[in-house]
């Protein structure tokens, strides 16, 4: 199973980024591997529609499950067809993201925010 | 004649000045360009309004033909397109560019209308009133300001273009074809750094311009300095006036109700006139 978080720096002291579309980085992390991914969001420099397009690269990169702060309406509609699962992340490291969530301590992501169409690259 | 009124953020007082100007002027024409929060027809209150609605073309696709290579996806640079076991078109986000529907291989992408807002045309006393709606969510206001420059009517009548407020591309596209553009300033720092983002996009479309200084009070202004400095034309003072503040909250026309501001106005537009005037003659 893959998960996936948004953050901010390439490290597992990081903390989470508080925005899914334009996180500079998503981590991956591969719990039958044990292997851990930085991934580039080329989202983040995009005019407009920056969470369909991190959407679409965590799908692509055949994630299971993403913790994130956010999620907007448009990123929230690609994640859920997809299948995977959203959790609302805690506001620490990512490793302790990581801890909380196979404790099974992350709830559920389910305020979503309306997209930011109208501010975004008009 | 076309004359552009802008600011750079809203309730610098461009509405009051735009509309003010069009009821002192004979047989004007008014278009509202600010069409995510139109507000000159609720001075004006025009009569005999005609709706019209505004479509763009959006991809609609053909899920039979569609073979997932998701080139359209690759190509959409407004992201509006992603790829999850089928084709998802988020329709808010799509600017209607056409690539996609033209790159699609296996033409399963067609075009479909869908309607992003509206254009009204009505009139109040001898001005014609145009005003252009928004739905709200809807990611371009661009199509509709097309529609209501094109619709603009005689050329020969003086039209005054009320501008959507900062510097974005949908106010570009507001000022293109204006003769002249009046840019209407607060007297503080904060109006000045506002002045200077939209002189410099009016720069950077080598249109005349001329300021007009709104809510002046006593001692310094910066905007005048800013404009003394760049040698920009002050074509009027509006002084911060608690009447005419009442008359413009409770959405009534200055010029209409007071001779004072009928006065002031026309008299603006005097100089304005010249103005455009004058610039006709240098750079016909
Ligand atoms: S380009 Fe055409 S065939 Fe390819 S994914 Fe898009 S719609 Fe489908
Ligand atoms: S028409 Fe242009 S903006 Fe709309 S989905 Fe196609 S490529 Fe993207």
């Amino acid at each position: 199973m893959k998960i996936a978080i948004p953050t901010d720096d390439q490290s597992m002291e990081s903390n989470v980024c508080q925005s899914f579309g334009r996180t500079p980085y998503f981590m991956i992390f591969d719990t039958k591997s044990k292997e851990t991914i930085f991934l580039d969001n080329s989202a983040a420099a995009s005019q407009g529609g920056a969470g369909i397009k991190a959407a679409q690269t965590i799908v692509d990169s055949r994630v299971s499950v993403l913790i994130t702060p956010r999620c907007g309406e448009n990123a929230a509609e690609v994640i859920k067809a997809a299948n995977i699962k959203m959790y609302k992340s805690i506001n620490d490291s990512i490793l302790n993201n990581f801890i909380a969530f196979s404790e099974g301590k992350l709830s559920p992501l389910e305020e979503i925010h309306p997209g930011f169409h109208g501010s975004e690259g008009k | 004649m076309r004359i552009a009124v802008l600011s750079g953020k809203g309730g610098t007082g461009k509405t009051l000045v735009a509309v003010n100007l069009a009821a002192v002027a004979e047989e004007a024409g008014y278009i509202d360009c600010d069409v995510e929060e139109p507000n000159g027809y609720l001075f004006f209150k025009p009569e005999h309004v005609r709706t019209e609605k505004v479509c763009i073309k959006i991809p609609l696709v053909d899920e039979k033909l569609c073979n997932g290579c998701r080139k359209c996806v690759d190509f959409c640079k407004f992201n509006a397109l992603a790829y999850i076991k089928k084709l998802m078109v988020f329709d808010e986000v799509c600017h209607s560019c056409g690539g996609c529907m033209l790159l699609c291989p296996t033409k399963a992408l067609k075009e479909k209308d869908k309607i992003i807002g509206e254009v009204q045309r009505g009139i109040s006393d001898k001005v014609a009133v145009i005003t252009g709606i928004l739905n709200t969510g809807e990611a371009s206001g661009v199509p509709i300001i097309k529609k209501l420059l094109k619709s603009g009517d005689e050329d020969a009548k003086l039209t005054f273009i009320d501008c959507p407020p900062g510097s974005a591309c949908i106010v570009m596209e507001s000022i293109k074809d204006a003769d002249y553009c009046i840019l209407v300033a607060e007297p503080t720092l904060f109006g000045v750094h506002n002045l200077n983002m939209v002189y410099e996009l009016v720069k950077l479309f080598k249109k005349p311009l001329g300021v007009v200084l709104n809510k002046c009070l006593e001692g310094e202004n910066p905007a005048e300095e800013f404009c003394r400095e760049k040698g920009i034309k002050i074509l009027g003072r509006i002084s911060f006036d608690k009447g005419l503040g009442m008359v413009n909250a409770n959405a009534l026309i200055a010029a209409r109700e007071d001779i004072k501001y009928r006065e002031l106005f026309s008299f603006l537009l005097a100089t304005v006139t010249e103005e455009v005037r004058d610039e006709t003659v240098i750079n016909p």
